[in-house]
């Protein structure tokens, strides 16, 4: 005799009842998590901003953010004015912090539509920092950073992440030793905006010279060192004109 | 071993040596190549396997008599894929920096055949506890082999484990650099993973014969 369980009939009930007690479990999950997810990520921006223009306990070696429970008093502290820069104009927006960089770049492919661009103010110990959110491609999915600069767009402070780079090649981009490389580069060459490349076979390994607009590459991880490069190029570019406005000033 | 039964105690143990899931039932391969280039990644990995498979084989052990037989593997894909994702909104809630740690194996270990081979294999005709033992054994032997070779490869790839020089610095030449010893890049591409392993391999059965096949 056939066995229950594998009548068609019950084959058919059984991968109904499944899909529905797994889907209802899952979405449970995703709402019910969702405020403490979205309050992670908020926090995890803050940090990673104050992180760039230097806020951070950093030793030695780890790059280390402030904890939570402080990064909202501090950024309220060291953050003195956030912009979002649209069709050339200015204007202040105190939670222009919460802009999705990645929604702004597909909106951008749209005619007609013009990104807002966020870029925070911060000040310590008596010095400007312009912090500016950049996003692009790695090897297997995104990658981003916040890039702090000086008013002539020198780097002063960097903060690089990904989503899901290599461990030990690709994902090394948000170790010390190469976000640190960053730090006093400049993106401009002679007056124009030239961007930093990730540059293999670099002549200058332990980046003395500053002004080469190259930082060295991490081995086996040449398609995510592109990936830094080209987002340089094409986000920070488009706050050369704020910088160019700044100076004119 | 006095709470478990030896026959219980083997489920444990046997993964870990003689009937282990990467060399010798050549399950798990590709994550094993995939996130060995550092051991904190093998570690992490191997806990989050570790967590699954416990899991999983319960699951599966208690519905295992009311799974229709034609749809079994799409039903264990579904706890498998089910639970990740469970985990991984909980830490994302709870642990924030750990779940950006664990992203990347979060598909990996949906897709890893160890905890489909043992479903299928153990979980669908053993009871809850004795499988509960395999899934644990299984991911046991799993982490052994992946600290195996992460060790090796952070190691002589970065000379670094766990992040932290161990040979010296190999741009100031300090330490064994000092002798000209370098960093082996070469190690922390995948092709090295599936050597290790294979050295792994070899050690194993010139050291225990019954284990060749003819």
């Amino acid at each position: 005799m056939e066995k229950r369980t594998d009548k068609n009939s019950y084959t058919i009930i059984f991968a109904v009842a499944m899909v529905v007690v797994v889907g209802s479990l899952l979405a449970a999950a995703a709402s019910g998590l969702k405020p403490n997810i979205d309050e992670n990520k908020r926090l995890e921006k803050q940090q990673n901003i104050l992180y760039a223009m230097g806020v951070n306990e950093n030793d030695e070696t780890s790059a280390n953010f402030v904890s939570t429970d402080v990064a909202p008093k501090l950024f309220n502290d060291y953050i003195k004015k956030q912009l979002v820069i649209q069709n050339g104009e200015t204007i202040e927006d105190t939670t222009a912090y919460l802009i999705d960089v990645k929604k702004e770049k597909t909106l951008a492919k749209e005619d007609g539509y013009s990104r807002r661009l966020p870029l925070f103010v911060g000040e310590k110990d008596g010095k400007t920092y312009y912090i500016a959110p950049i996003r692009g491609k790695g090897l297997w999915d995104a990658i981003w950073a916040y890039v702090a600069m000086d008013e002539n767009m020198i780097v002063q402070g960097a903060f690089f992440d990904h989503k899901a780079e290599t461990p030990g090649l690709g994902a090394n981009i948000k170790q010390r030793f190469f976000m640190d490389d960053f730090i006093g580069e400049h993106l401009r060459s002679e007056g124009k905006f030239k961007g930093i490349t990730v540059a293999k076979g670099n002549a200058d390994p332990k980046n003395n010279d500053k002004t080469d607009n190259e930082v060295d590459a991490i081995a086996g991880a040449t398609i995510t060192g592109d990936g830094v490069s080209a987002m340089i190029k094409s986000d920070l570019r488009l706050y050369a004109p704020y910088f160019d406005k700044l100076k004119t000033n | 071993m006095g709470i478990l039964s030896k026959k219980d105690a083997n489920l444990i143990l046997d993964p870990l040596a003689d009937n282990n899931p990467i060399t010798i039932q050549v399950l798990g391969i590709c994550s094993a190549l995939a996130i060995t280039a550092e051991l904190e990644a093998s570690i992490v990995m191997s806990i989050s396997v570790l967590f699954v498979m416990g899991v999983g084989n319960v699951v599966i052990s208690l519905i295992r008599n009311i799974i229709p037989s034609k749809i079994r593997i799409i039903v264990q894909l579904v706890v498998v894929a089910t639970l990740v994702i469970i985990v991984d909104l909980v830490l994302k809630a709870f642990a924030y920096e750990l779940s950006k740690t664990l992203s990347v194996f979060v598909g990996l270990i949906i897709t890893n055949c160890i905890i489909m081979g043992r479903f299928e294999a153990f979980a669908l005709g053993n009871g809850v506890w004795r499988s509960f033992l395999d899934g644990i054994g299984n991911a046991l032997g799993y982490a052994a082999i992946l600290i195996i070779v992460g060790f090796f490869r952070e190691l002589l790839g970065s000379g670094t484990l766990l992040g932290i020089p161990v040979l010296g610095d190999p741009i100031e030449k300090t330490g064994l650099y000092a002798t000209g010893y370098e960093n082996n890049g070469f190690m922390l591409l995948s092709p090295m993973a599936l050597i290790v392993v294979g050295i792994i391999i070899w050690v194993q059965r010139s050291k225990n014969k019954a284990l060749i096949e003819d």
